[in-house]
C-alpha cells in the first residue's frame, strides 16, 4: 500500500465538479501528512485542459483516460479504469464528489477492491496514520466518526464541506496518458440522451438557496421566490410539503427525503421547519426564515427571522437586493 | 421477470434521536418504518411484476424484529419475503452489507432485476445498488427517475437516471442493479386483506451459512463506534421587524449585505 491518494476528477462536457477540486485539496492535507503524492484519474473526450487544471489545484501526478468511451458517465468503463489505477497504485485512500455519480462510481470500486466505504464526509483527519471522517447520519441528526481500520477506503466528501484549493497555474505535474481499458462492444451501457429541463437545479452547489414550502399556496407561489433568487444568483429549493402537493419537482426538494445542502446562506419562505426539512439545511452558515407563524421551529435555527405575509416581504426584498447590487 | 428489492428498517423520519453514555443510538418511542426511500423500490417493484409478470421478492437484513418491515411489501403484494439475520452481521459495514445481500440475490436464483430506494434514511450512503451490482457482476443503474421500457426478451431497459447537470437516459442489459428516486412512482398504500395476508406469512431467514458467505466477508473495514449529536447552532435568532414591507426588507437587505456572502 502506498500513501497516496487518488482522486476521481468528475466532469461533464469539460467542466469539472467543483467538489472534485474540494477533494483534491483534501487530498493535498492528507498526502502530505502521510508523505505520499496526490493523483488525478480525469477520464472523458477532449478533457485535456482538466489535466492541468488538475495540478493546479494541487495533483502531483495526473492519470488521463482521453476516449470517447469515457466521454459520458458510464459505470462499466469508468471502473474499468478506476479500478485498474487502485490496483496498480495501491492508494491508501480514493476520493471522490458524493455526487449521484460518485455514489455509483464509489460503491461499485469498493466492492470490486474489497474496499472499506466512507460516505458523505463533511470532514477528514489523520489520528496517527489512520483516517478519520466525520459523516452525518440520520440527514444530519446526529454525526458519526469513521475510523478506517484497512486501506484503501472509498470516500466521497459532500459538496462545499472542504474548502476549495486556491488554483495556482506555477505548479507542475506528471500527465501519463491511458488507454481505455473496455471497449465500446463490451460495453453495455448506452447513453441515448440528456432531459436537461427539470434536472439544471444543483442545489449542493448553490451557495446562496431560496427555497419555498407550504406557505406559498400553490405553483405560481414560486414565483416571488424564484424572482428574488435570480436577483441574488441563487438556487431554488422546496420543502417536501411543496413538493408533494406538486408545486414544484422533486429535484428542489432539501430535506431528509430530498437534497442535504449546506449553502452559505439559506432564505426558508413559508416553511416551518418540520425536523425532516432541518435535516436537509441545518448546515448552511446562515438561515433566514420569512414565515406568518411566529412560533415556526424555522426560528430557532435562523439567524435572522421576518414574521410577516412571504408574498409581501419577499417581493420587497427582491427589490431591495436588486437596487443594493446594482442589478 | 424475476425481481428481488432490498428494502430497510428505520427509525421514523421525524424522531429525535439520541446518544446514551455506550455510544448507542436510541430513538424513543417513535416507531421503525420501512425507510421511506424503499416504498418506491418496492413499488416499482410491483408495477413490473403487474406489467410483465413475475415473481417479487423482498429481502432485508435485520434481527427477527426486522421481519415486521418485510410485511409492509407482502400486504402490498410482494410474492415472498426473506430475513437475512445472523449474529455475524450485527456489524456489517457497506461492502458487508452488500456481500450478504449479493449472496442472498444469488440464492433467490435467476433474477432479472434488484431493485433499492436511492439511499437509507439513516445509514445514507447511497451506495449500496452500486456495490451489490459490482458483487453480482451485473450493471448498475442508479438514482432512477423513471423506466422508460423493459424488454425482458431482449434483456434490455432503458431508464432515466437523475444526475446533477439533468436526467442521462441509458440503456443496459438486463440483469441490473437498480436504485430509484422518488420522481419515479407514487407508492401504494396495503388494503386491508394485503395486510391481513400479510401478517399470517411466514418468512424464512437465512444466515451466514445458509447464504454460504464466509465469517471473514463479515470483518469491517471501518469503524463507526463514535457518534455524537451535533453541535447546537449558536446565537438566538434576531428577529426583524419594521412598519412596512419596505422598511422591513431595508432592515433585513442590511444584515444580509453585512454578512459579506453576495
Amino acid at each position: 500500500m502506498s500513501n497516496d491518494i487518488l482522486v476521481w476528477v468528475e466532469q461533464f462536457k469539460g467542466q469539472a465538479a467543483s467538489a472534485s477540486w474540494e477533494a483534491i485539496g483534501l487530498a493535498r492535507t492528507l498526502a502530505e501528512g502521510l508523505g505520499g503524492q496526490v493523483v488525478a484519474c480525469v477520464l472523458g473526450q477532449g478533457i485535456g485542459a482538466l489535466a492541468e487544471e488538475a495540478i493546479a489545484y494541487g495533483a502531483d501526478q495526473v492519470v488521463l483516460c482521453d476516449d470517447a468511451t469515457v466521454e459520458d458517465f458510464r459505470p462499466e468503463p469508468y471502473l474499468a479504469l478506476l479500478s485498474k489505477f487502485v490496483k496498480e497504485q495501491a492508494p491508501a485512500a480514493v476520493l471522490m464528489a458524493a455526487s449521484a455519480r460518485g455514489r455509483d462510481l464509489g460503491g461499485a470500486l469498493a466492492a470490486e477492491v474489497s474496499a472499506g466505504i466512507i460516505a458523505d464526509c463533511t470532514a477528514f483527519r489523520l489520528e496517527g496514520d489512520k483516517f478519520v471522517a466525520t459523516r452525518p447520519i440520520y440527514a444530519g441528526k446526529l454525526l458519526s466518526d469513521v475510523t478506517a481500520t484497512a486501506q484503501p477506503v472509498v470516500v466521497t466528501i459532500r459538496s462545499r464541506a472542504f474548502p476549495k484549493p486556491e488554483p495556482n497555474a506555477s505548479r507542475t505535474g506528471q500527465v501519463t496518458n491511458v488507454a481505455p481499458v473496455l471497449g465500446e462492444d463490451v460495453i453495455a451501457t448506452k447513453v441515448q440522451e440528456w432531459v436537461t429541463e427539470e434536472g439544471k437545479v444543483n442545489l449542493a452547489d448553490a451557495k446562496i438557496i431560496v427555497s419555498g414550502g407550504r406557505g406559498v399556496g400553490g405553483p405560481d407561489g414560486f414565483k416571488p421566490i424564484r424572482d428574488l433568487a435570480v436577483v441574488l444568483g441563487a438556487a431554488v429549493g422546496a420543502s417536501r410539503a411543496a413538493v408533494d402537493a406538486g408545486w414544484i419537482p422533486y429535484a428542489h426538494q432539501v430535506g431528509q427525503t430530498g437534497k442535504t445542502v449546506s449553502p452559505d446562506m439559506y432564505i426558508a419562505c413559508g416553511i416551518s421547519g418540520a425536523i425532516q426539512h432541518q435535516a436537509g439545511m441545518r448546515t448552511a452558515k446562515i438561515i433566514v426564515a420569512i414565515n406568518k407563524d411566529s412560533e415556526a421551529p424555522i426560528y430557532k435555527l435562523a439567524r435572522y427571522g421576518v414574521v410577516g405575509d412571504l408574498f409581501q416581504v419577499v417581493p420587497a426584498l427582491t427589490e431591495e437586493m436588486k437596487q443594493r447590487l446594482g442589478k | 421477470m424475476n425481481i428481488v428489492v432490498c428494502i430497510k428498517q428505520v427509525p421514523d423520519s421525524a424522531a429525535v434521536l439520541k446518544v446514551n453514555e455506550a455510544g448507542k443510538v436510541s430513538w424513543g418511542d417513535a416507531p421503525l418504518i420501512v425507510n421511506p426511500w424503499d416504498d418506491y423500490a418496492v413499488e416499482e417493484a410491483l408495477l413490473i411484476k403487474e406489467k410483465h409478470g413475475g415473481k417479487v421478492t423482498a429481502i432485508t437484513v435485520g434481527p427477527e424484529s426486522a421481519k415486521d418491515a418485510l410485511k409492509d411489501p407482502l400486504a402490498k403484494g410482494a410474492d415472498a419475503a426473506v430475513l437475512l439475520s445472523d449474529a455475524a452481521f450485527a456489524k456489517l459495514d457497506s461492502l458487508g452489507l452488500a456481500t450478504v445481500l449479493a449472496a442472498a440475490v444469488k440464492k433467490v436464483g435467476e433474477v432479472d432485476m434488484v431493485l433499492f430506494g436511492q439511499s437509507s434514511i439513516d445509514a445514507q450512503t447511497g451506495m449500496t445498488a452500486s456495490a451489490v451490482a459490482r458483487k453480482l457482476g451485473c450493471v448498475p443503474l442508479t438514482f432512477v427517475a423513471k423506466i422508460r421500457a423493459i424488454d425482458p426478451a431482449a434483456r434490455a431497459i432503458t431508464a432515466e437516471r437523475l444526475l446533477e447537470e439533468g436526467k442521462q437516459v441509458v440503456t443496459t442489459r438486463l440483469p441490473a442493479a437498480v436504485s430509484v428516486i422518488k420522481d419515479i412512482n407514487q407508492p401504494r398504500y396495503a388494503s386491508f386483506m394485503g395486510i391481513r395476508k400479510a401478517s399470517k406469512a411466514t418468512i424464512p431467514m437465512w444466515s451466514a451459512s445458509d447464504l454460504g458467505v464466509d465469517a471473514g466477508a463479515f470483518v469491517p473495514r471501518v469503524d463507526w463506534s463514535r457518534t455524537y449529536a451535533p453541535p447546537p447552532r449558536e446565537g438566538a435568532c434576531e428577529m426583524i421587524t419594521g412598519d412596512s414591507p419596505q422598511a422591513i426588507a431595508a432592515a433585513l437587505a442590511n444584515k444580509i449585505m453585512a454578512e459579506k456572502i453576495l
